[in-house]
């Protein structure tokens, strides 16, 4: 309860093992997805049914391309030592705003994406600023932040609103073979943000920051721009998967973010794909299996129809164990 | 931090001050500019006034369909034929449900697979929970198709946003919608009972009948924006602004028992007493008579819906209510509309089933010792197998 | 204490503004059913308070209220025979369920976000699962009057509260609440001074399960069986303890004002049902002031993870 300023040192492990971000997790994560497929296939095998048929497999892709690509931005922060919980809320009001500016034209695609990036960068603006600049720990921020989207929405909408033209439902529901358009377009979400983490100023600076903020800003990286940066992209990375799920649901809904739990779902997916919480280490490639994996185990439920609250249980002691096996395998003296 | 006192000081009343939002609340000064003078506020955006007098004109018509089956009656039937859907059996029917997630989904669920098990020619019953998501019900459905169903029954998350789903599977296979609609005309029918118009008039037509004229209302709603219960409120408001009653306030509860129970004891003890509650909802109906017990007071005229915890408290304490409902024996009807299309006999268009309203008078032949608080009476289970264990009750 | 002054401050603001709407307020009855309201979030925020001062999240608590909602309906079912015994299992659940937050989070080293997310799951599932998805039974008369009655004109839930408190403010001053302060100040000092930092952390857990079953027999008592009768309120809790002014983090902040910024929030949400701000904008003005409040408070320390510069 002392009042006097203090400088932390940082744990020891965390500083050692930074420059290592994609390493065993990501790895496990794909191994235990391809473990699950092979188990979901004999075990359909035996009960005389299959497991991948192409409408299960165009299934488990455009049930995960919106979480994907919100994960994506989810790593974002979280590899900068942040966290962002608004982003169901996001999702919601930018679903919104994609379909009341389009109103059903075609001409108005481009304003309404345009729209929904504008408000997405700005709401990512606030809780960067909120963070860095107010010193607001982020999950309050982001808390708060999402509590204040959730109440321009109460206010603004009593249900779902606006609509958005045939041409632009392709997103959500066209498909080249096997490849939904949606899935294709978190591939590229996905491959952006690797390029920009592995080959970028910027992505080497979010690992640093979130590795130690204290090293870095010793180093002289202007950490708070770095945060910033990062809640940005995460909130843009909302505002495409709200714009994709206003193209799969032919309009805007207030309580799409919150229903499909995006906020403690994306969270979940990236730590799962082995991006520490802490930050500093990790990576997208872990996330998008972390996404697969969860979409797969949904898929393998789907077909057994298991209870919805069986499928809880299960999804929370899937992810304790997997961090626990992430915690053994970089465990330091 | 002192700062921060003041600002929150400040911010306040600032925000009550600047919202543009006719709100529906009790506070004085939302209440001054309210229409007529009644307390109910502005028309709900989804009134429809041809639904409404729609549904008034079937609170009082005759269904037609076997006695003692609810929900095989219809009223205002218009046939359609299905005789290009008649194949020979068995069956393959699909399910995609929008949630299991609240008790009165929970006793549907349980009661449409318990109908599901009466029928020899229905050899598999795929069934997907979309657990509330419209996108996952979206997807639902899209894989649903590749199993080779036989018909597809569709209980929509939300009116709107399943739409375009449903109409994608309409040419490919007959689709029957329950509950909630959607925004087309392309599944071979559509069940429902009567509907929220009907639910929120019969509630607030006893409180118009049962509370001497100038006595307060309290009227309580779960949340706002949801199409099945402005409804409720928007036919309840339309009876309050035609009675002599003043509805002092209008609350949202989240559907949560201790918010409802601290808003009822806040109205108390702000106006003395209140002589009548309105609710769009059963769920929290108990602890509204809990809040008047604990202040001391007699409960007034009250309405609830038919979960048993409602009716063994009016029993008990001898309330005045009433309990208009929303039966869960509509989960039956959907498998008996889809054998019926696929044996090619005729079903209504919209398939409206009778919607009874517990009263006095018929409230002992509801209440069923045994069952558990939150079941809902209306479940029209009793004859399937498995009753009352399956349901989490007690023979 | 010095940090705890603020929320007391912006507490005594806000009950002014109350009284000032609704004058009725002040009067002792209309106290003790605010207080009666407040008393599970109150003590909530008291065991969250612990998990956080160590440096720990505890998100399985609105969840852990839940269920044992559930669990005490189902296995009362109404008998009064059967109160006492499922009140004290209640009791120990609560405390077994922090028992396995801590170990899994101190032992297998899984983040508690992580760690209380996953309970969180499972708790919800396992006890619907249970119940085959709706709770079932019913409370007895006596297990409510916990909640719903009291000694004369004070309720229960009041002198439960006023107990829950003294023995929180009595463990933060004992030897324990020293060492849980260092090991959430700095773990790695804490343990070079001889802290047991994982056993410490695991009790910390374990007075967060403690507090929700309370909370849950309180907000069983009070309003019933109800499916949603946890919901929310992890955030709720953690809430609290931040405008309370207690760093995220660990290591700083006290329980009073933990407990303080438990009671403005709920305040603080009858003040904007007051002025009819329910419903619509609410969620907007309590997000404001929460990072008005968090922004302005002292907290100025360089945090651990997010850039601090």
């Amino acid at each position: 309860m002392t009042g006097q300023p203090r400088l932390r040192p940082a744990p020891a492990r965390l500083a050692a093992l930074r420059p290592l971000p994609a390493g065993g997790p990501a790895r496990a994560v794909y191994l235990a997805l391809a473990l699950l497929v092979v188990l979901g296939w004999v075990l359909f095998a035996l009960r005389g049914e299959q497991f991948l048929t192409m409408e299960n497999i165009v299934g488990i892709q455009q049930r995960s391309a919106a979480l994907g690509i919100v994960a994506i931005g989810q790593t974002m922060v979280i590899l900068a030592g942040s966290l962002d919980l608004s982003v169901a809320y996001l999702i919601s009001l930018t679903s919104l705003v994609a379909a009341e500016t389009m109103a059903g034209g075609d001409g108005m695609v481009v304003p309404a994406i345009a729209a929904v990036l504008a408000v997405s960068a700005t709401v990512g603006l606030v809780n960067g600023l909120v963070v860095t600049g107010l010193r607001v720990h982020a999950f309050i921020a982001t808390l708060g932040v999402g509590l204040i989207v959730a109440g321009l929405l109460d206010a603004r909408y009593d249900g779902p609103a606006g609509s958005v033209p045939a041409s632009f439902q392709h997103l959500g529901y066209d498909r080249i073979g096997p490849l939904p358009v949606s899935a294709l377009l978190w591939a590229a979400v996905a491959a952006a943000a690797w390029f920009l983490l592995r080959r970028t100023r910027l992505g080497h600076r979010i690992y640093a920051v979130g590795g130690d903020a204290e090293v870095a800003r010793l180093s002289g990286v202007r950490t708070g721009r770095v945060v910033v940066a990062a809640h940005v992209i995460c909130s843009v990375c909302a505002g495409i998967g709200g714009l994709l799920l206003a193209s799969r649901l032919g309009a805007g809904a207030p309580t799409v973010g919150t229903d499909g739990g995006y906020d403690l779902e994306s969270i979940a997916a990236v730590v799962l794909g082995g991006t520490a919480l802490a930050g500093g280490r990790g990576g997208v490639a872990g996330t998008v299996g972390g996404v697969l994996l969860l979409a797969v185990l949904d898929s393998v439920f789907n077909q057994l129809e298991i209870d919805s609250f069986a499928k809880d249980v299960v999804r929370g002691v899937v992810l304790v164990a997997a961090l626990a096996i992430y915690a053994r395998g970089r465990r330091t003296p | 931090m002192l700062a921060g006192a003041v600002l929150a000081a400040l911010a306040l009343p600032l925000a009550a001050c600047t919202t543009d939002k006719p709100a529906p609340s009790a506070a004085p000064a939302a209440t001054a500019s309210e229409s007529a003078g009644k307390g109910t506020g502005d028309q709900s955006k989804f009134f429809v006034q041809a639904d409404y007098d729609a549904q008034m004109a079937m609170r009082t018509a005759q269904p037609t369909g076997p006695e003692g089956k609810p929900w095989e009656q219809t009223i205002n039937a218009e046939p359609v034929d299905t005789a290009k859907y008649k194949k020979s059996g068995p069956y393959h029917l699909c399910f995609s449900n929008a949630a299991v997630d609240n008790p009165w989904r929970q006793v549907g669920w349980k009661t449409m697979q318990a109908e599901v098990g009466l029928h020899k020619e229905v050899t598999k019953f795929t069934a997907l929970d979309a657990e509330g998501k419209d996108d996952k019900q979206i997807s639902d459905i899209a894989e649903l198709q590749g199993k080779g169903c036989d018909a597809l029954i569709v209980s929509p998350n939300t009116t709107a946003t399943l739409t375009p789903a449903v109409s994608g599977a309409c040419p490919k296979v007959p689709v029957i919608v329950f509950d909630r609609g959607v925004q087309t005309d392309c599944p071979v029918t559509f069940i429902k009972p009567i509907g929220g118009y009907a639910f929120g008039a019969a509630a607030a037509e006893f409180l118009v009948d049962k509370v001497p004229a100038g006595g307060k209302i309290l009227a309580l709603r779960i949340l706002p924006g949801v199409d099945v219960l402005e409804t409720r409120w928007s036919a309840a408001k339309v009876a309050f602004d035609k009675s002599d009653l003043k509805v002092v306030g209008v609350d949202f509860t989240d559907g949560d028992a201790a918010k409802t129970k601290s808003i009822v004891g806040d109205y108390i003890q702000r106006f003395g007493k209140i002589d009548g509650v309105w609710m769009d909802a059963g769920a929290n109906a108990v602890a509204a008579v809990e809040a008047f017990e604990d202040a001391g007071q007699p409960v007034p005229p009250i309405n609830g819906e038919d979960q048993q915890d409602f009716l063994q408290k009016w029993q008990e304490a001898k309330l005045t209510a009433v309990a208009p409902t929303y039966p869960t024996y509509q989960w039956r009807t959907p498998v008996i509309a889809a054998l019926r299309i696929l044996k090619g006999e005729e079903v209504p268009k919209v398939w409206n089933l009778p919607q009874p309203t517990v009263t006095q008078e018929n409230l002992a032949t509801y209440l069923k010792p045994g069952m558990p608080p939150l079941h809902y009476a209306l479940c029209g289970c009793e004859d399937l197998p498995g009753y009352p264990e399956k349901w989490g009750g007690r023979s | 204490m010095k940090r705890a002054l603020p929320i007391f401050v912006v507490l005594a603001g806000l009950l002014v503004a109350i009284a000032v709407a609704n004058p009725y307020f002040l009067e002792p009855p209309s106290l003790l059913a605010f207080v009666k309201r407040a008393a599970p979030l109150v003590i909530l925020a008291a065991g969250q308070y612990f998990v956080i001062v160590s440096g720990e999240f505890d998100l399985s608590v609105g969840s852990l209220v839940t269920a044992e909602v559930v669990i005490a309906a189902r296995l009362i079912d109404g008998s009064a025979a059967a109160t006492w015994p499922v009140l004290a299992l209640l009791i120990v659940l609560g405390p077994l369920v922090g028992l396995v937050n801590g170990t899994v989070t101190t032992v297998l080293r899984v983040p508690s976000f992580i760690t209380t997310l996953a309970m969180l799951l499972i708790l919800s599932g396992a006890v619907f699962l249970w119940t085959g998805g709706a709770p079932r039974g019913a409370l007895s008369p006596q297990f409510r009057e916990l909640g719903r009655g009291g000694l004369g004109p004070v309720p229960w839930s009041a002198l439960i509260l006023l107990a829950a408190a003294a023995a929180a403010i009595w463990v933060m001053r004992s030897g324990y609440g020293h060492r849980l302060i260092a090991a959430g100040d700095n773990d790695r000092a804490a343990a070079l001074s001889g802290v047991h930092v994982a056993r410490v952390r695991t009790v910390a857990f374990m007075v967060s399960g403690l507090s929700a079953a309370i909370a849950a027999i309180l907000l069983g008592g009070f309003a019933g069986v109800s499916a949603q009768v946890g919901q929310g309120l992890e955030f709720q809790a953690i809430t609290a303890v931040v405008l309370g002014g207690v760093a995220l983090g660990g290591g700083r902040g006290s329980v009073v004002a933990a407990m303080a910024g438990a009671f403005t929030l709920e305040a603080l949400f009858t003040l904007l049902n007051l002025y009819g701000i329910s419903g619509a904008l609410e969620p907007a003005v309590q997000g404001v002031i929460i990072i008005a409040a968090v922004a302005l408070g002292a907290v100025s320390l360089p945090r651990r993870k997010a850039a601090a510069a």
